[in-house]
């Protein structure tokens, strides 16, 4: 085995480091305190090439692999883990799909637009009581003549009404149950699209996140996305990949939050010395680094797989629930070495620990991802 | 327009400087960066590039890891690289201005483009050196750059503020905080460097021997600061504080 990254991803770390602590890093406490994203953050990522990474320049991307986009999010999250989703539910959700199962026509319109960033992406999946069990979504989509008409709404949306492009999945067939679902490609402003309510959340409080609401929404043919009843398997394979996204993210909080503490324990005194002279503390870091480590080679090796073209749903889905947990971990113990400081505002880590939580519940449970992998091992 | 630019890699500057046994400074799992005021001069010759054609040519003189940087200035769109590894534990201004000429003095170039002076030593000697060995004119300190028909018009930080200068072609000018704001590299860039010619040369490659360049300055030593003193807290009620501090300020540290 070979554990080393290649130049281009070196460099590729490296750029969005410096881009990220530059530019996002000032930004990230307000955006927070808002509840809104900086879309100019959105608007110098795309220049620089971060909202294509993984796919090909014939469509505008950086034609990069998927460990490069791991590497990028993990980069952005280290410092805010807004604009890790943001670019990960447009990479992984929205363009990825697209970019697989797609038309040659429905790529030239919709995957160029969100490779150059010029549009956000977002998916559409999850319903008030279809959360876990997506096979169970309500939203329905009648065809009539040259179109489909859709019914129904959506909860829970990372990146709606910024985003212009939505891939929506409802129900071409209730009978059929999960054989009847399908995937759309629908557009911001078509009329019978509303947003809901915009969801006040406990972290990740710049990412977007509204309800989908579809009122006799009628969409062209066209923007069928796959064939009729094929959406489950694109959820479930969008999923697969979305998965290593979301690790990175949870990655990068783990790894800001960690650095965080390494460098408040070396400074904050306590009986006449820093705190990083008890090793009480140092063993908190010793298994915070540790499990960091961990997590990276995890999240590494699915995205490695998935570049290789190999099985990698069982690897994303360990690298998933490894990573988000010892987000979970690691930002919870940073924010315990800045004591009293750790819990207010003035220091990241509070943030981090309110970022960390979702990792443990989007784009799959953490008791999802534990089925996925039972699943893969028990077949 | 063909501009060439002259960069150097340096340490971090984030990172802690610390000295070896032998009194040499550490360099030891330090991140290296391009030198930020070499970045000022990278991201002018790009701006100047996107304006008047012609091509960017990044010269370096280091060791193999030199490399890192040099890609840096490719994906951020140079088109081709050079590195002259000098195979010496130390140079000095000297040598690297003579390398660097020599490398240089090879290539088609309008405009010779550095950084005023290095993060890390701080001589700020180089890219004047470059010139006088090629026999060019230079300015120094550029907070702005405007090329027309042959000439450029810099302008130059001086004392208590600004210098405007006509200079024509080719001419030497060093790059000073304010020029520009360099970009980041782009993804598609990065995945380019890749591809783009990065010529490794040894000073034999240039026709030049070791005793050419061999330094005429030599490091003796290195030391770090003094760990500055603690503070000192004078105790006791406002008024006799007040006096015990004035007594202190005058008769220790002698500043009153």
């Amino acid at each position: 085995m070979i554990f080393k990254l290649t130049e281009e991803q070196e460099l590729l770390k490296k750029t969005v480091r410096d881009f990220a602590e530059s530019e996002i890093a000032p930004k990230a406490a307000e955006m927070d305190e808002k509840e809104e994203y900086d879309l100019s953050l959105w608007n110098k990522m795309a220049e620089m090439g971060l909202t294509g990474i993984p796919y090909p320049e014939d469509y505008e991307g950086a034609g990069m692999d998927n460990l490069s986009y791991a590497i990028a999010v993990e980069e952005l999250s280290r410092v805010c883990g807004s604009s890790g989703v943001l670019v990960s539910a447009h990479t992984s959700l929205c363009a990825w799909p697209i970019y697989a199962f797609g038309t040659e026509d429905q790529k030239k319109k919709y995957l160029v637009p969100l490779c150059n960033g010029e549009k956000i992406g977002a998916m559409g999946l999850t319903e008030p009581s279809a959360g876990s069990d997506a096979a169970a979504i309500k939203t329905t989509a009648v065809k009539e003549g040259n179109s489909y008409v859709l019914n129904g709404s959506k909860i829970f949306i990372t990146n709606a009404y910024l985003a212009e492009t939505y891939v929506v999945f409802a129900s071409t067939d209730r009978s059929k149950g999960h054989r009847g679902i399908s995937a759309f490609i629908v557009e911001k402003g078509t009329p019978g699209f509303s947003f809901g309510k915009k969801e006040h959340k406990m972290g990740i409080r710049a990412s977007a996140t509204y309800e989908l609401v579809f009122e006799n929404c009628r969409i062209p043919e066209e923007n069928l996305l796959g064939e009729e009843g094929q959406g489950f398997k694109i959820v479930m394979m969008t999923l697969d990949g979305g998965r290593i996204g979301i690790a990175a993210q949870a990655l990068g909080i783990a790894q800001g939050a960690y650095e965080q503490a390494v460098g408040y324990s070396k400074v904050r005194e306590q009986f006449g010395k820093p705190i990083s002279a008890n090793q009480g503390l140092q063993w908190m870091l010793a298994d915070m680094a540790t499990q960091i480590e961990a997590a990276r080679l995890l999240v590494y090796q699915a995205a490695y797989l998935k570049d290789a073209k190999q099985p990698y749903s069982k690897q994303s889905a360990m690298a998933k629930l490894f990573a988000s947990e010892t987000a979970m971990a690691v930002t919870t113990k940073a924010v315990q070495v800045f004591g009293g400081y750790g819990y207010t505002r003035e220091y990241p880590v509070e943030r981090m620990m309110r970022d960390a939580k979702i990792t443990e519940i989007y784009e799959g449970t953490s008791e999802v991802q534990r089925m996925v992998i039972a699943a893969n091992i028990l077949k | 327009m063909n501009i060439v630019v002259c960069m150097k890699q340096t340490f971090d500057t984030e990172a802690k400087i610390a000295l070896d046994a032998n009194g040499k400074i550490n360099k030891q799992g330090v991140s290296l960066i391009m030198n930020p005021y070499c970045e000022f001069a990278v991201e002018e010759a790009l701006r100047i590039k996107e304006k008047h054609g012609g091509e960017v040519t990044v010269v370096s003189v280091g060791g193999p890891e030199a490399q890192d940087a040099l890609r840096q200035a490719l994906a951020m769109g140079a088109d081709k690289a050079v590195l002259v590894d000098p195979g010496m534990e130390e140079v000095d201004e000297f040598a690297t201005a003579t390398i660097l000429a020599k490398a240089i003095s090879g290539m088609q170039y309008d405009i010779i483009l550095g950084g005023f002076r290095a993060i890390d030593d701080g001589s700020a000697q180089v890219a004047g050196r470059v010139a006088e060995i090629l026999g060019l004119p230079v300015v120094n300190v550029v907070v702005k750059l405007d090329i027309e028909g042959g000439k450029a018009v810099a302008t130059k930080e001086i004392e208590g503020g600004s210098q405007v200068l006509e200079v024509s072609l080719p001419a030497v000018f060093t790059a000073q905080k304010g020029l520009n704001e360099p970009r980041y590299p782009s993804m598609k860039g990065i995945m380019q460097a890749k591809k783009k010619p990065m010529d490794k040369k040894t000073l034999a490659d240039l026709g030049l021997d070791a005793a050419q360049v061999a330094p005429k300055v030599k490091v003796l030593s290195y030391f770090l600061p003094s760990a500055r003193a603690a503070g000192k807290i004078i105790p006791g009620e406002p008024a006799d504080a007040a006096r015990d501090l004035v007594k202190a300020l005058r008769e220790e540290a002698k500043v009153i």
